[in-house]
């Protein structure tokens, strides 16, 4: 195997994804001169990025009083204190600087009377160390992430930045010292493989929540750099937490807005009883996401959920006068009716709760740099955005940070390459012998795979083993039998077959290749998640309850601190959550509550 | 480029988009109603699906209207499908 070559390309940087981090990160390389590459499964404007609306949060103080020392304060609260506070101190002391920095690169934020970017609340942004909410979230209007990539992907045409658009990375390079040395990636258009060799490779590759049967995420989102990083022997880091939604379109998984149930949308089982009454009395269907997604799974795992599988519950609206309805909620009225085959004026829609955003991943400092399970940087490799764990989300995001992130890391996993090049730490390694031929054989196991299984049908497994038995709300029998599902279904993903051996645009080869990614990412989330035996942030099992030693069940003593999770047996390491930021004090645990 | 090529193609820059309703749209409206465009509905259903998702989704929720009209035509196609 080891005498069979592919093509090398050689660049000093190669970027894999193209949505905010990607993009951010490669101006940063390409204006300090550098020869840059970034490839992408998609055109750069089509990334993910496009769908967060919500804003991104920077202390500007624009509006009223604000520090960053406040949102600093709000996200390792958010993140249930599992975030680590030297990065996430970082993060927010940078905010300003880099959104300053995007809206010189031409972003169109909305301002103020007096032509300042204009903030708006969000929830879990508070003045004053959780005292009262504050105005922080930078947004243009509702096309926040779909306006910053335009901003990033023009800032990189000017800068000229290489793209390499509709190809694939499929796995990572490195040597016997464990140094990154660039990608192998096949271009579609062509069926080629080849390997870019560069002196720095930094993953932007983006969330991986197609592992769910129902999410939000786009199909782009399969964890290609996960997947990528997972068999060259990273481990991933805190791959339990997932946040949910509670009001996703049950299979298609488009979201339904918040707002549905703010104009007085009720939540129902298939008795037609409005269950929330039961679980919040008080704030009922308007609870908080996570009591009402708790709700929701309760009600369907006790045999109350709706339709011929009796796996979901019904958001009716039907009370409300069509004219509120179109006035008050557009759009949900079409999307009802095209993703749901159901008129909301008429009928009552079918909701679950939704995956939304993965927490967890390749594992960084606040410098972008991948580390070891020891913190020690991987030399020549870095990541940035939601496929790295920095880690500033800890066990549970908070809203408009996800921008930030991309933003920030973005930023200083470029700065970081440029100073390890510039101190010699990393430089153009030769590639060692054979480094091409385990992705050789993946490929040609995958053309000469006969009697084997079906892609799709594979990954819809995958998809709801994973909504099943490690969903929104976990119990720990399901846990230890999704485990085994979910290496059953392994072997079933190493024996995928396509009947289309073509070279040219050979799609049933790219999602096979996909595949490959999403079942390390399940292992990986579903191993995890079965061995953290408490509840923390959106990690909530039955089994670890709200109790006075351990509020909403969370038990620092045992584990307050980070899974590692590692492919090669299926392991899993522990490592301490760092409570000690770069120059202020420690923000120490406390109990959670909003 | 060969006809199993050029729609391989389409499938992907359909599927393997921005945002997850225009997956699932276009992907439903490709197996199920592209077949049967005439040529020069599918010629402007191709220029449709390059259009990004933030230009494509106002014309099939309604908030913008199509000036050309065999685009307004596949639109409306794209307005009705159903995915279940």
């Amino acid at each position: 195997m080891s005498k069979l070559t592919i093509p090398v390309r050689k660049f000093d940087a190669v970027i894999v994804g193209a949505g905010g981090s990607g993009l951010r990160a490669a101006i940063q390389l390409s204006e300090a001169g550098l020869k840059t590459a970034v490839l992408s499964k998609v055109f750069p404007t089509r990334s993910h990025t496009v769908a967060a609306q919500g804003g991104v949060s920077a202390s500007l103080g624009n509006s009223e009083e604000d520090h960053w020392h406040w949102h600093m304060y709000d996200t390792v609260k958010g993140s249930d204190w599992l975030g680590d506070q030297d990065a996430i101190e970082y993060m927010c002391r940078m905010a300003p600087e880099v959104v300053v920095e995007l809206e010189h690169f031409g972003m169109p934020f909305d301002r103020t009377d007096e032509g300042k970017i204009y903030q708006r609340p969000f929830g879990g942004h508070m003045s004053n160390f959780g005292e009262k909410p504050v105005r922080r979230a930078c947004a243009a209007a509702d096309r926040t992430g779909h306006a910053m990539l335009h901003a990033l992907y023009q800032r990189n045409v000017r800068a000229n930045t290489q793209f390499f658009v509709e190809w694939m990375a499929l796995d990572l390079i490195r040597d016997d010292s464990g140094q990154v040395l660039g990608v192998i990636a096949l271009e579609m258009e062509t069926g080629e493989v080849v390997a870019f060799h560069a002196k720095a490779t930094v993953f932007a590759t983006g969330g991986a929540g197609r592992i769910f049967y129902s999410s939000t995420n786009a199909f782009i989102n399969t964890g290609d750099g996960l997947g990528m990083a997972a068999r060259a022997g990273i481990a991933l880091e805190d791959m339990e937490f997932w946040q949910f939604h509670p009001t996703g379109v049950a299979g298609a998984g488009v979201l339904i807005t918040e707002g549905v149930r703010g104009e007085g949308g009720i939540l129902r089982n298939a008795s037609n009883e409005r269950f929330m009454e039961r679980y919040a009395p008080n704030a009922k269907d308007l609870a908080s996401r996570d009591v009402v997604s708790r709700a929701m799974v309760t009600e369907i795992n006790e045999g109350r959920g709706c339709g011929p599988n009796k796996d979901f519950v019904l958001l009716d609206i039907t009370h409300l006068d069509p004219a509120t309805i179109m006035k008050r909620l557009p759009g949900i009225r079409e999307i009802s009716i095209q993703f749901a085959g159901i008129d909301p004026i008429k009928a009552p829609i079918p909701v679950v709760p939704t995956c939304h955003y993965q927490m967890g991943g390749v594992p960084t400092n606040y410098k972008g740099q991948v580390v070891g399970d020891d913190g020690t940087p991987v030399s020549g490799f870095y990541a940035a955005g939601e496929v790295a764990c920095a880690s500033v989300h800890g066990a549970n995001r908070l809203g408009t940070n996800s921008l930030l992130d991309l933003l920030v890391f973005g930023k200083s996993s470029g700065d970081s390459v440029i100073d390890d090049l510039k101190s010699g730490a990393i430089g153009l390694k030769e590639l060692p012998s054979g480094y091409a031929d385990r992705t050789l054989a993946r490929l040609h196991r995958l053309n000469t795979q006969t009697g084997g299984s079906n892609v799709s049908e594979t990954r819809l497994e995958l998809q709801r083993t994973m909504q099943k038995h490690c969903g929104v709300f976990r119990f720990k029998d399901m846990l230890a039998e999704g485990v085994a599902k979910i290496l059953d279904i392994e072997k079933a993903v190493a024996r995928t077959e396509i009947k289309d051996k073509s070279q040219v645009w050979n799609t049933a080869r790219v999602e096979a290749l996909e595949l490959d990614n999403l079942i390390e990412v399940a292992k990986a989330t579903m191993v995890s998640a079965e061995a953290r035996k408490e509840s923390r942030g959106a990690h909530v099992r039955d089994d670890a309850p709200d109790t006075p030693a351990n509020p909403n069940g969370r038990d620092d003593v045992n584990w307050h601190k980070h899974t590692l999770w590692h492919r090669d047996g299926n392991r899993l390491s522990y490592k301490p959550v760092i409570m000690k930021p770069l120059s202020v004090e420690s923000i120490a645990l406390k109990t959670r509550s909003y | 480029m060969e006809d199993r090529e050029k729609l391989n193609r389409l499938r992907w820059r359909c599927t393997r988009r921005a945002m997850l309703e225009m997956d699932l749209l276009l992907g439903e409206f490709l197996d199920r109603v592209f077949p049967s465009l005439s040529p020069a509905q599918a010629d402007a259903f191709v220029m449709l699906a390059d259009l990004e998702d933030l230009e494509l989704w106002p014309l099939i929720n309604g908030s913008r209207e199509c000036t050309d009209p065999i685009q307004a035509e596949v639109v409306a196609l794209l307005r009705n499908v159903r995915v279940k």
